[in-house]
């Protein structure tokens, strides 16, 4: 039988703010454990919360990043749980009413285009963490992370590949970090996703029972943990076997998933609105201050990629894939490099660098002006094209701007006429056997004697010129 | 002395500012009577005579510069559900004994601001659950008035203190009566203002919806001075209420002329002891004799309100209540096999039966499939609840009516039955629902025990309530009266 997997994403976001969802305690990574739990992410007797005003701003942008509906009044319920990382003994979060609503994102695989629905984004606050094993007999307990700002980001399940659900998660990751939201560092788990996967046979509109692979956090083990969920449920069910809903984890070791034990499914949350905390309400002026502060959206800048610059629809989608690459395009051709030769180099010399070097293009030694500054001396003629990869390779490894390695390593192209002339005409003389060749319908001959010239010039004489002249000179 | 311990915040003010009395001399004549009538009375949990007396000669140094506000010197007693920086604060539970607060709450800022003198921590019910002070884990207290009998609750501890003279005054939170109920068996003045007038940052939280902190004094002029303090927009407490300060003393001295007052019928029906009906009655005569109108209204609601607040209140209490877990603070039971094992042990030895029964009450009704048929069902009808009182202030300016439906009752004489125990709030559990500000002030005496007169007032009508409790003490003496043998 075939069989179809079928995909949604549920996606926790941490929010880019100093400070946390309900407290004035900062979200820094990596402090020493408990130093930035405040009285209220230590859920002292008495405490109440109060609302981040830049998540809030966070979620807007993100809505009208996906063309969401924005909630008018949305809610902040309690999610109750037990569990030492838990203080509270409950989770602030959004559920009857979102800040976010439904909205879509549109991904590319290989060729196709897929608009994959959202159904809701919400804000949240974070657990801290349990670390297991420091001190003999005991769990620790670290409350640094204990309220930091989420945002979770819920699909429809409209993906139907582990290579759909990974190009989501990347677009995603991008985007997220392209409105400037998110960290987008997966290390420290600003960015996770938890993964539902049912399958059921091809043709069929009746969705299958689904597992949730929770807690992915990088793109690698999130397609490896789609392709061996989506392999042992149909394995499972060729068997003759059922699919029980489940909650899994991935062992990136032995690239399997694993049920967690079925208790945590018996969770009864207790939802119910957060007296603590007024409903949430955006009005149209606050959807209008954060409008005006968003930047280009990457579907945007493609088009205006396009259009003004007359670039590819490839290459202006490779361009606008990260804000980043982006970023370093614009400021390129803003310090006066022509657009098409820049988006080369960028997608060509500089991205082959940065992958060899396994640098981000954010990081890169040759900054976007150092790189214009290169690319005006090719379209100025001051060097020729294979000239300017030295001089990269040169920059790239630090020996400074394009113009002094120029002159240092002597790579001016010659392309006064006069000068030229004088060793054409030596290149003749000293070649005749070839020049009779060429006379007798060789055209071979001709490139060598070229080679020869650029030779004699140590390769900087203008070609075009060197071609031009020799022409002249051979009467062809 | 006794001229002191009766005498009214203004007048002490007034002693301090003119050095006929140093605040520590104050403050050491409330710490000796506490001395010698606390061990029976058992008002309060937690002294700390240092901090106290470092306060009043702070106090005193601030009056000698002359920057003494009105309750600069004043001693006052806290609840124990205020987190007080270095306090112990209990909030009458085992869980909480050995709890010592590391931070202020808004109201003990306030008044520390003020230059009050904290006087000490007072019993109450255990988490604030309870009308008689007998679930708290440090003994219950005796009502100054007769010693056989309760206080009320849950600010049972405040109450006795007042009562008793074992404070100038002192703080209470109200959640479905625990200001305004003990007030009436005490025989003083409580005031729950408007939900929102008061921040409850640092108030160990029952039900967050409901809870509010006010004064219980003496007098109205008493409970004005203390709002004065207490009341502010605070930033901690997302459901404070931003508005501009108001001097809640500004019309305690307005003639009552004209003055709407609201009698529902539901408040003077079956239910209600008669003494306590005749006390009532006999002060809303004063009322007309101050010149103002009755008006009959209705709150058909009313008998919907213990129902919905035994739904909502221990809702939001097991909620509340989750994160006393052993883990961070509090009681954490000795020997335990594994995290489960640690948190049902912690839990079942830290808490007390009527507050287990609420947190199994709230987990109950928030369940799935009872979420819509309780809590939700609930959330509705306190909303009709509040419609009845919306529609009752177009034809009035203050509702009154009893406070308690009976005078102090005997100690251990309702702790069997919970239900019975819940109908002492009746008359009071509405107010908390709509979030409107309510009021007890002493209006007489049934076999020489306190009867209250409740006063509600609109939203943010505090200053209105006060003057009408105030008039009402000018032609009267009921607020002077001091128990017997104290």
């Amino acid at each position: 039988m075939a069989w179809e997997v079928v995909i949604g994403l549920e996606t926790h976001v941490q929010l880019l703010t100093n400070t946390k969802q309900f407290s004035g305690a900062s979200t820094a990574f990596g402090a020493e454990p408990n130093t930035q739990a405040c009285e209220v992410s230590i859920a002292l007797p008495g405490v109440l919360p109060v609302l981040n005003k830049k998540s809030v701003e966070c979620a807007i942008k993100f809505g009208l990043a996906i063309e969401a509906e924005i909630a008018p009044r949305s809610v902040f319920a309690r999610k109750n749980y037990f569990y030492p990382d838990l203080p509270k003994g409950y989770q602030i979060s959004q559920y009857e009413l979102p800040v976010v609503g439904k909205g879509h994102l549109t991904i590319q695989v290989g060729n196709q285009e897929k608009i994959i629905r959202i159904t809701r984004a919400h804000l949240e606050e974070d657990a801290g963490k349990s670390v297991h094993g420091a001190q003999e007999g005991m769990s620790g307990i670290d409350l640094n992370r204990a309220g930091t700002p989420l945002l979770e980001i819920v699909t429809e399940p409209d993906m139907r590949s582990a290579a759909e659900a990974v190009a989501y998660a990347k677009k995603l990751h991008e985007l997220v970090q392209w409105i400037g939201i998110c960290d987008g560092n997966m290390q420290e788990g600003s960015f996770r996703c938890d993964v539902n996967v049912s399958v059921r046979p091809k043709g069929s509109d009746k969705l299958g029972t689904r597992r949730e692979i929770k807690n992915l956090n990088s793109f690698k083990f999130m397609q490896q943990a789609i392709e061996y969920e989506t392999q042992w449920q149909i394995d499972t069910l060729e068997d003759g076997g059922k699919i029980e809903q489940a909650t899994v984890l991935f062992n990136p070791d032995t690239g399997e998933t694993r049920a967690m034990r079925s208790k945590e499914e018996a969770n009864d949350y207790r939802y119910f609105p957060d007296p603590d905390l007024l409903p949430l309400e955006v009005t149209d002026a606050d959807k209008a201050r954060v409008k005006a502060e968003m930047p280009e959206l990457p579907e945007a800048m493609k088009a205006r990629f396009e259009s003004n610059f007359g670039l590819s629809a490839y290459d202006a989608a490779t361009l606008t894939a990260s804000r980043d690459i982006a970023d370093y395009f614009v400021a390129t051709v803003n310090a006066g490099a022509e657009a098409k030769p820049a988006a080369n180099w960028i997608l060509g010399a500089v991205s082959a660098k940065l992958n060899a070097d396994e640098k981000s293009i954010a990081h890169s030694p040759v900054s976007a002006t150092q790189l214009a500054s290169l690319l005006r001396r090719i379209a100025d003629n001051t060097i020729s094209n294979n000239a300017a990869k030295q001089v990269f390779e040169a920059m790239w490894a630090g020996a400074g701007e394009a113009d002094s390695i120029i002159e240092a390593k002597g790579l001016k192209q010659v392309s006064d006429t006069g000068a030229i002339e004088a060793i054409i005409d030596e290149v003749l003389a000293s070649n005749s056997a070839m020049v009779a060749e060429f006379k007798s319908g060789k055209e071979k001959a001709f490139n060598a004697l070229v080679g020869q010239c650029m030779k004699a010039s140590k390769g900087k004489a203008n070609p075009a010129q060197v071609n031009e002249l020799l022409k002249q000179k051979l009467g062809a | 002395m006794s001229q002191v311990i009766n005498s009214s915040l203004k007048e002490l003010g007034q002693m301090l500012a003119s050095k006929q009395i140093s605040s520590v001399e104050l403050t050491q004549e409330y710490l000796n009577r506490i001395d010698t009538l606390n061990p029976e009375i058992n008002a309060y949990i937690t002294l700390d005579i240092e901090k106290t007396l470092a306060q009043a000669k702070a106090a005193d140094v601030r009056i000698a510069q002359g920057r003494a506000e009105a309750l600069t010197g004043i001693p006052i007693a806290q609840k124990d559900i205020f987190c007080a920086q270095g306090w112990r604060t209990t909030c009458g539970s085992h869980m909480l004994e050995n709890f010592i607060a590391p931070y202020d709450a808004y109201v003990i800022k306030q008044f520390d601001a003020a230059g009050a003198v904290n006087l000490g921590k007072t019993n109450m019910d255990e988490f604030a659950m309870g009308s008689s002070n007998e679930t708290s884990y440090f003994g219950g207290v005796k009502n100054p008035w007769d010693r056989s009998r309760v206080p009320g609750g849950s600010s049972g501890g405040s109450a006795a203190a007042v009562a008793a003279r074992l404070c100038a005054a002192a703080t209470g939170t109200d959640t479905g009566g625990s200001i305004r109920q003990p007030a009436s068996l005490c025989g003083f003045t409580g005031l729950k203002p408007t939900y929102g007038l008061v921040s409850r940052y640092g108030m160990i939280a029952f039900a967050s919806s409901l809870d509010q902190a006010g004064p219980m004094a003496k007098s109205a002029e008493d409970c004005a001075l203390l709002l004065n303090t207490m009341a502010g927009f605070d930033e901690k407490d997302s459901t404070s209420v931003n508005r501009p300060k108001e001097d809640y003393t500004r019309d305690l001295n307005k003639p009552l002329q004209g003055l709407k007052i609201g009698l529902p019928k539901e408040y003077f029906a079956e239910g209600l002891e008669a003494n306590v009906g005749a006390v009532v009655q006999s002060a809303i005569e004063e009322y007309k004799k101050l010149g103002a109108e009755i008006v009959d209204i209705s709150l058909p609601n009313t008998q919907l309100s213990i129902p919905v607040y035994y739904v909502i209140a221990p809702a939001e209490a097991s909620s509340n209540l989750s994160r006393y877990d052993g883990v961070r603070y509090g009681h954490r039971a000795k020997e335990y096999t594994d995290l489960m094992d640690m948190y049902c042990k912690t839990r079942a030895e830290g808490f007390g039966a009527e507050v287990k029964r609420r947190i199994l009450i709230g987990t109950y009704v928030l369940s799935a499939g009872y979420y819509d048929a309780y809590y939700l069902k609930a959330q509705q009808i306190r909303r009709l609840i509040a419609q009845d009182f919306t529609e009752a202030f177009k034809q009035c300016d203050v509702i009154m009516g009893p406070a308690a439906p009976s005078t102090a009752f005997k100690i251990g004489e309702k702790a069997d039955d919970p239900v019975a125990m819940y109908l002492q709030d009746i008359y009071t559990i509405a107010v908390n629902l709509a979030g409107l500000p309510g009021m007890s002030i002493p209006a007489g005496f049934s076999d020489g025990l306190p009867v209250g007169l409740q006063i509600i007032g609109n939203y943010f009508d505090e200053a209105r309530m006060l003057n009408v409790g105030h008039a009402y003490q000018q032609v009267t003496d009921w607020h002077k009266r001091m128990p017997e043998g104290i």
